[in-house]
């Protein structure tokens, strides 16, 4: 099992390298530069700070030196949050987006496996159907439309929850950014469990544990284990849409969280911290599908890793 | 045995989905939205792109503008600007006839406010009283109406929501066009060619699966211009690796069957086979996911768009109105509402057609 992960790590590096490859010189070929203000800076000063963020060097020497600090994890200072590394930005920035993340993820699961569930029980009743549209509407409505609405009814018109804002974490300011991120996640959930759920339940493993007479619980603990694949391995891929959710959420509720960083960052032509969400958010979507293949292969003997 | 007449797939598969109730309720959504958005701007009485000064963040109603309290507004407004006072007003028939003093004599050149405003047409003098200290004046109500009400700006928002429209459904089809050409060329190549080639084509798609996407398509677009060509380029430069799957995996089934062994036995060329035998036949999956395609493309361009990364003003798409209604929910929520019910209305016709098309074109169903 750990030369498994080791080996699976070590084949993330590859892709990484070509991702981080990739956004180097796309960013470098492309016209601007961070310094390019409206009013041209002195040509003096200009210098100064490209031999300072070592911009006056080749390009291949810049490319090769950004390997080598990253290889040793560091991502290299800010090209606009003057006196900031984009490490220190990312040591505030990740906690804010992870939190939103997982408890988005974990909302999602239990509600969306619930939902499955209970519209797979019930296949074509009233409550299946009004499960099934609203999974389509959720599925369907874009986060930018859900953010503001959400803001709209919950903050402004009921008052319940603040309109935006981080506030130190307060629990009340989270509630609507992982509703929203939450809530497409749900449906998409929902949606793959009933569709495993109906055919769990016809497989004649559960037929045989109906005709034991066990109790329906037990019976369906069973049949949510092999429903249960398709969802986890949705996981890798939940990973990247929550993250790309965290760019709405983060830019419509005010949150200081990696998703607007990445979007400031690229207003701001800041090189640095562009690279450096791509390389962070790139890692971790690959490591979440890792780990989506390891949980699969945990609750499927069939593809279980040696 | 009432209808015996052999029917061709593409008729059945047509039959199939004129019987798919919500596939044929998408159909008519996405013609009543493709129909206003072509001919909406040019029916409309209002200019996407012009400003009335007068109408900021007016809300929709069917009644036409000024109404009694905008017209006393704007006449204040047009007498401030005059250096006088409204003493009285009265409208007949279509004409507001209003009694100006002032505590020195009118310049009346300043009347032209009144042609400036958006509320009247050019006014007359009717009569000068006291040394031209008191004007009575006549002028035309100009009648606008603005059915969905105005934006933070005083345009009208029924228009620039239909010509947003085309902004988006003009770069969905573009951009999956181009999705189109390279995952339909690259799949089909794959699969005929097959072996190592095969092999080195679809590790090149599966490293580029494992990326962020949405995060390059920013980078696209933030390092090398916003231009609305470069939006669409940029989206579907990155989005057509599903199709490419897709092909390849019909190419790899289509090219064991006998028709393609006897185009080859004939010397047709390579090319040739593709061109002519595979691709056709692989015709239904492509539609079907070219249909799912489409609405995810415009939701990434309105996302762009929203996030200030895409179409520019005073061009605008669904993602910038729904950006520029995010910002004013205080005060004119309908300003979010309106082009929201557009964008989700389009994706949901979409996405019924395209489950509806994949019914009825899939082969495993008949």
């Amino acid at each position: 099992m750990a030369a498994f992960i080791a080996k699976r790590l070590l084949s993330l590096i590859p892709t990484l390298f070509i991702v981080v490859t990739l956004s180097f010189f796309l960013m470098r070929l492309a016209p601007g530069g961070p310094f390019d203000l409206e009013r041209p800076l002195d040509p003096k000063v200009m210098e100064n700070l490209r031999r300072i963020y070592e911009l006056d060097r080749p390009l291949l020497a810049q490319y090769l030196a950004y390997l080598s600090h990253l290889a040793q994890g560091d991502l290299g200072p800010s090209f606009y949050w003057r006196d900031f590394t984009v490490n220190e930005l990312f040591a505030r920035a990740l906690p804010v987006s992870m939190r939103l993340g997982a408890s988005a993820l974990a909302l999602a699961l239990v509600l969306g496996t619930g939902l499955g569930t209970l519209a797979a029980l019930r296949q074509n009743s009233a409550s299946d159907r009004a499960a099934m549209s609203l999974a389509a509407l959720g599925i369907t409505t874009p986060l930018f439309v859900i953010a503001p609405l959400l803001q709209l009814v919950f903050g402004l018109w009921l008052g319940w929850l603040p309109q935006g804002g981080w506030n130190e974490g307060a629990w009340r300011n989270s509630v609507l950014p992982v509703a929203t991120l939450a809530l497409p996640q749900t449906a998409i959930i929902a949606r793959l469990t009933r569709a495993a759920m109906i055919e769990a339940l016809r497989a004649p493993s559960i037929r045989t544990l109906h005709a034991y007479g066990l109790p329906q619980r037990v019976v369906l603990l069973h049949a949510l284990r092999s429903a249960a694949l398709p969802v986890v391995s949705w996981l890798g891929p939940a990973a990247a849409s929550l993250l790309t959710g965290s760019i709405v959420v983060e830019t419509v509720f005010g949150l200081p969280g990696i998703g607007r960083y990445f979007v400031e960052g690229a207003l701001n032509r800041d090189y640095t911290l562009v690279l450096g969400t791509v390389v962070v958010v790139s890692s971790l979507v690959l490591v979440f599908n890792l780990l989506a293949d390891l949980v699969y292969g945990l609750l499927d003997p069939r593809v279980r890793h040696e | 045995m009432s209808d015996a007449r052999p029917v061709s797939p593409w008729a059945a598969a047509w039959r199939r989905l004129s019987r798919n109730r919500l596939a044929v309720a998408g159909l008519c959504v996405l013609g009543l939205v493709i129909a206003a958005c072509l001919a909406g701007p040019q029916l409309s009485p209002h200019p996407y792109d012009r400003v009335y000064p007068d109408y900021v963040k007016t809300a929709p109603s069917p009644g036409a503008h000024p109404d009694a309290a905008e017209q006393a507004a704007a006449l204040e407004r047009v007498a401030a600007r005059m250096r006088g006072k409204v003493t009285g007003s009265a409208e007949t028939g279509g004409f507001v006839r209003v009694t100006l003093e002032s505590a020195r004599p009118f310049d009346e050149r300043l009347i032209t406010y009144f042609e400036r405003s958006d509320a009247f047409g050019p006014a007359r003098i009717v009569a000068r009283e006291d040394d031209g200290r008191r004007l009575i004046l006549e002028a035309p109500v100009k009648r606008l109406t603005f059915l969905l009400g105005t934006d933070s700006n005083g345009r009208d928002l029924l228009t620039r929501t239909l010509i947003a429209g085309r902004i988006s459904l003009a770069v969905g089809l573009l951009a999956s066009a181009v999705a189109l050409l390279i995952g339909v060329a690259w799949g089909a190549v794959a699969g005929y060619l097959g072996g190592r080639i095969d092999m080195a084509m679809m590790r090149i798609v599966d490293i580029l699966y494992a990326m962020p996407f949405i995060f390059f398509v920013i980078l696209l677009v933030v390092f090398f211009g916003r231009h609305f060509a470069l939006v669409f380029a940029a989206i579907g430069a990155v989005e057509w690796l599903d199709m490419a799957r897709i092909v390849r995996g019909q190419t790899l089934a289509l090219k064991r069957q006998e028709f393609v062994l006897a185009a080859e036995a004939l010397g047709a060329s390579t090319p040739a086979i593709v061109l002519r035998h595979i691709i056709p036949n692989a015709a239904s999956a492509i539609i079907v996911y070219l249909t799912l395609l489409v609405p995810k493309i415009i939701l990434i361009e309105s996302f762009l768009s929203f996030l200030g990364l895409g179409v520019q003003e005073p061009l605008s798409s669904w993602g910038v109105l729904i950006a520029d209604g995010a910002r004013n929910i205080q005060g004119a929520p309908y300003l979010l509402i309106v082009p929201a019910v557009f964008l989700t209305a389009t994706l949901f016709a979409l996405n019924f057609i395209g489950d509806g098309l994949r019914d009825a074109l899939d082969p495993k169903d008949r």
